[in-house]
């Protein structure tokens, strides 16, 4: 029995005790499907809805045309809202009933041709053009009311042109959209969606686990074995970490060939970077595990504390610059927002390293400050 | 095994406990969890430390292996300064929690691997030391069996395996026979014994039930957080020779004859046993007949053996000056006895998928009755309760609760009966107060009358200085009383108690069964479940309860006559229920 109890080696059974850990850990996680699911199904599920359900551009959007007067040249002017891609025109013989319309949202803009539209008031710069649009969606109204102004500029040039006639143009823009030409939302909003998935991954799938230990019992038996704080931390990173990065391959992979999102940097730095920041999110779990000892408080937790905020904060979907000034400080306290900055560049842009290292120092000092402070808080008591 | 001379100097403990005290914070209130706890375990021994729920005993065990730091005092195990060096008590002791620790989404072998990697038990140590103890606790076949499969009395054997992958020099077991059914605790203890000598291991084991005190050799009492007292149960059993009885009558009710001898003179304890009343008297007091209950010449009183709980009860009874409280009036007058069966239970199965939890069982429940469901966790008891209760219908057969059959008229079956959850289930944010206007109402109690109910609840439960506490914050004892309170709000004509009593120290038990005797002297119905072989003691009746089977049913005195013989002359329950489960064949080893 002496032999037993004194093992020679102190390595020998530190690394034992910590491949006991991770088998058990493995174990657990090829036992119990609720784990995959979080790494696999819900990245998938996730991508799908974001990738196809939600859409920031504009298209077929239902209008209203009111002609007082028809013409030739209303009719050309219709006719390009016909042809545009963005736009479902029905047309309307009068402007009351175009507002009804536009009140029971049948359309969500009108554009009003008076029966003084003709070549003298264009030429003269006056606009007879009325256009309405529904403003509840401020965002989606002034895309629509961009669009608008598009056809109808377009339409005045053509115009122009054809009757020799000159039309006071100020200032002729010259657009030139970078990184992402064909202006897709999905090329943005799916680099951004795999932080968050990242973060949903690492810090739940941790946090719930060790409280699950809590709720077992299982924590209180580990404690009184010579296991250590450290051996038990990286008994739970390890596993997890190798999942979490399962779950980022599958995320982009199908962002690359599900959704076409052009991959510009180097796949090798953008593994290197999640990498980085799954040890924030795991570091984040972990952390919530020494306060929440059961899994409903531990699941909540960590949804009103990393998800959450990085859905709303990391500058995924809604752009931090134009955020107030204190949200804008809290955002650098969210992880996901230096991952979303390097995800949307790394697929978008390709290797712009003076963004890149930047954002992956934040993650590495959140990083070591998240893992420090779990070392320091996880203790072999139960107070 | 080298014996040790019981007071010798140079007698080594394996653990010393000096002035140990633990506070907690609990809802505003400081509740001393241990008070100034001073102990010690022999070396090579088993020690058990007994006291009710809620006494400290986990709180000690935790402090023991370093997971709790205590607020004052000194802990010493095995020579180690626990606060100074938890680690290395780590290393060297054992520890099994309440809830034995086991990974249930693994299997066995998974289990003894893990715990073998965390010990440091190295890889070629292991198959010895692993078919050693699956060769102890009979899991041989079962190794790829996954651990939430087991059955609890394996689960419990298994946990104790993984504790002992490594042996240890001392050995602490928390609760491990709470739940289990009698045979897997029987089994437990002769493992245990079979390691104090094999291996020379110091055990220090606790429990709950008083009737295992006399298999230790050494008992430390603990009561609410400070120590009652120490030494050989048998030592304490043997002050009370000659002060322990079981009187009979043939013409008075049993319980009628436990209310009067607990009022008589020179009584210490009078508890319901079997088909009479187990007396405990005071120091020189005469068990005469004519003295305990004066007029009365029909009743026998003969000479028992000391029991450990008699010793408890009379070491608390010291402390405590109150004497044991006698239910008050009755507000109902007391019921004719009638012959009416007022549970009808025929043939009735439950399955849950393949699974049956009750196969096929009968029985009946006289008005006025105490009829108790016992056995283990898992034997089916739950279940049968919940189906009486109409909350899970039946898979097949009958039953009938106040002449209603609960297929058809559940909710109006319901409304005659009262029921008290295993953990009282009350509103734990609630005043008391607030609990019995809430628990009055449900059972739609308005106005005036709900007034006079409340009014009688507390009185009745002495309950009046408690009313605006809040019943998360109360004594153990005090929320058995408030949810027995809610029970009754409603008057009901069926009592039913779920594990009323478990844990609860002896004499807020006693409390408690000369209520419940009360209420069934009214003719109130009462069934209880549990799986504390004392408690059924209380009953009329009883059916024992196995993997969803009755074994047998009858009186208590009944079952037990069934198993008297030479060399037990006096079996307990438990020897009844062990020769049950034995003579079922063949013992099914998974439930």
């Amino acid at each position: 029995m002496k032999t037993m109890k004194h093992p020679d080696s102190t390595r020998r059974s530190a690394g034992m005790r910590l491949h006991g850990m991770i088998r058990k850990e493995t174990l657990q996680i090829l036992r119990d499907p609720s784990s995959i699911a979080i790494a696999f199904v819900l990245p998938l599920v996730l991508l799908l809805i974001f990738g196809y359900g939600v859409s920031l551009d504009a298209e077929h959007v239902p209008i209203a045309l009111v002609v007082e007067h028809p013409s030739a040249q209303t009719s050309s002017l219709t006719s390009a809202f016909y042809h545009s891609p963005y736009f479902d025109p029905t047309g309307y013989p009068h402007i009351r009933q175009a507002e009804e319309a536009l009140r029971e949202k049948k359309v969500d803009g009108i554009v009003w041709l008076r029966d003084n539209f003709g070549g003298e008031t264009l030429s003269a710069g006056r606009s007879p053009v009325g256009v309405f649009v529904n403003g509840v969606d401020a965002n989606n109204a002034r895309i629509i009311q961009g669009y608008m102004e598009g056809v109808w500029a377009k339409w005045l040039e053509q115009f122009s042109a054809a009757q020799g006639m000159s039309v006071e143009m100020p200032v002729t823009l010259e657009q030139r959209i970078w990184f992402n030409p064909g202006l897709r939302s999905r090329d943005y909003l799916v680099p951004g969606l795999i932080a968050v998935i990242m973060t949903l991954i690492g810090a739940l799938l941790t946090a719930m686990v060790v409280a699950r230990e809590w709720e077992r019992g299982t924590m209180e038996a580990l404690m009184v074995t010579p296991v250590s704080v450290r051996e038990i931390l990286l008994g739970k990173i390890i596993p997890y970490f190798i999942l979490g990065m399962g779950g980022m391959l599958l995320s982009v992979a199908m962002a690359v060939w599900l959704f076409q999102v052009p991959l510009r940097g180097s796949l090798w730095v953008l593994l290197g970077t999640s990498a980085l920041f799954l040890l924030v999110a795991l570091g984040m779990g972990l952390l919530i595990s020494t306060l929440a000892k059961n899994q409903f408080m531990a699941g909540q937790v960590a949804i009103i504390t990393t998800f959450l905020p990085a859905f709303i904060l990391s500058g995924f979907i809604f752009d931090i610059g134009s955020m107030p000034a204190a949200i804008q400080w809290i955002t650098r306290l969210i992880g996901a927002r230096y991952f979303v900055a390097i995800l949307q560049t790394v697929f978008l842009a390709g290797h712009v390293w003076p963004v890149i290292l930047a954002n992956s120092l934040a993650l590495l000092i959140m990083g070591v400050i998240f893992l420090a402070l779990v070392k320091r808080r996880t203790q072999k008591r139960l107070e | 095994m080298p014996s040790f001379p019981a007071d010798s100097p140079s007698m080594e403990a394996s653990l010393i406990l000096e002035d140990v005290t633990k506070r907690f914070r609990s809802g505003g209130r400081i509740v001393h969890a241990l008070d100034a706890f001073s102990a010690r375990v022999r070396r090579g021994t088993v020690t058990g430390l007994i006291g009710p729920d809620g006494s400290g005993k986990t709180t000690l065990m935790r402090l023991i292996v370093g997971l709790l730091l205590p607020d004052h005092g000194r802990l010493t195990a095995l020579g180690i300064d626990v606060i100074r060096n938890p680690l290395a008590v780590q290393e060297s002791v054992g520890y099994m929690p309440q809830r034995f620790g086991l990974y249930e989404d693994l299997t066995v072998r998974e289990n003894l691997d893990l715990y073998a990697d965390l010990q440091g038990v190295l890889p070629e140590q292991r198959s010895a030391r692993y078919s050693e103890l699956m060769h102890m606790t009979g899991l041989a076949r079962f190794t790829g069996r996954l651990a939430g499969d087991l059955s609890g009395g394996m689960k419990q054997k298994l946990g104790l395996a993984c504790t002992l992958v490594r042996s240890p020099d001392l050995l602490l077991l928390d609760e491990p026979t709470v739940g289990v059914d009698p045979v897997s605790r029987r089994e437990l203890w002769s493992i245990v014994y079979r390691l104090v000598e094999q291996e020379g291991m110091t055990v220090l084991l606790s429990t709950a039930y008083l009737d295992e005190a006399e298999r230790c050799q050494e008992v430390i009492l603990i009561h609410q957080g400070k120590p009652v007292g120490q030494g050989k149960p048998g030592d304490f059993s043997a002050r009370l020779t000659g002060r322990t009885f079981h009187v009979t009558s043939p013409v008075v009710n049993k319980r009628t004859l436990q209310e009067s001898l607990a009022r008589a003179p020179g009584v210490i304890d009078a508890v319901i046993q079997g088909d009479g009343v187990r007396l405990v008297t005071a120091p020189g007091a005469s068990p005469d007949p004519a003295v305990l209950l004066p007029g009365r010449s029909d009743i026998r009183v003969a000479p028992v053996f000391p029991r450990f709980e008699d010793s408890f009860v009379t070491l608390l009874k010291k402390d405590s000056e109150n004497p044991s409280p006698v239910f008050g009036k009755p507000d109902r007058r007391p019921a004719a006895p009638t012959e009416e069966d007022v549970i009808v239970v025929q043939h009735v199965k439950r399955r849950f998928g393949s699974f049956y939890a009750v196969k096929d069982i009968s029985f009946t429940v006289r008005r006025g009755e105490v009829f108790g469901l016992l056995g283990a966790n898992g034997a089916g008891k739950s279940t049968t309760f919940r189906m009486l209760c109409g909350l899970l219908p039946a898979s097949e057969g009958m039953l009938r609760v106040a002449g209603k059959d609960l297929r058809r008229a559940a909710a109006m079956a319901r409304a005659r009966i009262g029921y008290m959850a295993q953990r009282f289930s009350l509103y734990a944010g609630l005043s008391v107060l607030e609990n019995l206007r809430f628990f009055s109402s449900v059972y739609g109690l308005r106005g005036g009358n709900q007034r006079k109910r409340l009014e009688w609840a507390m009185n009745e439960f002495q309950l009046g200085s408690m009313a605006d506490v809040i019943s998360g914050n109360l004594p153990l004892g005090y929320k058995q009383r408030l949810a027995l309170a809610a029970a009754l709000m409603h008057e009901p004509e069926i009592l039913f108690l779920d594990e009323p009593t478990s844990g609860v120290d002896p004499l807020a038990r006693r409390e408690f069964w000369n209520r419940i005797n009360a209420l069934s002297v009214q003719g109130v119905t009462i069934l209880v479940t549990t799986h504390f072989m004392e408690e059924a003691e209380y009953c009329d009746r009883l059916v024992i309860m196995a993997d969803g089977e009755i074994l047998s049913q009858g009186t208590p005195a009944d079952m037990k006559e069934r198993f008297r013989s030479a060399e037990r002359p006096e079996p307990s329950l438990e020897d009844a229920f062990i020769g049950l489960m034995e003579t079922r064949q063949p013992r099914e080893l998974v439930s």
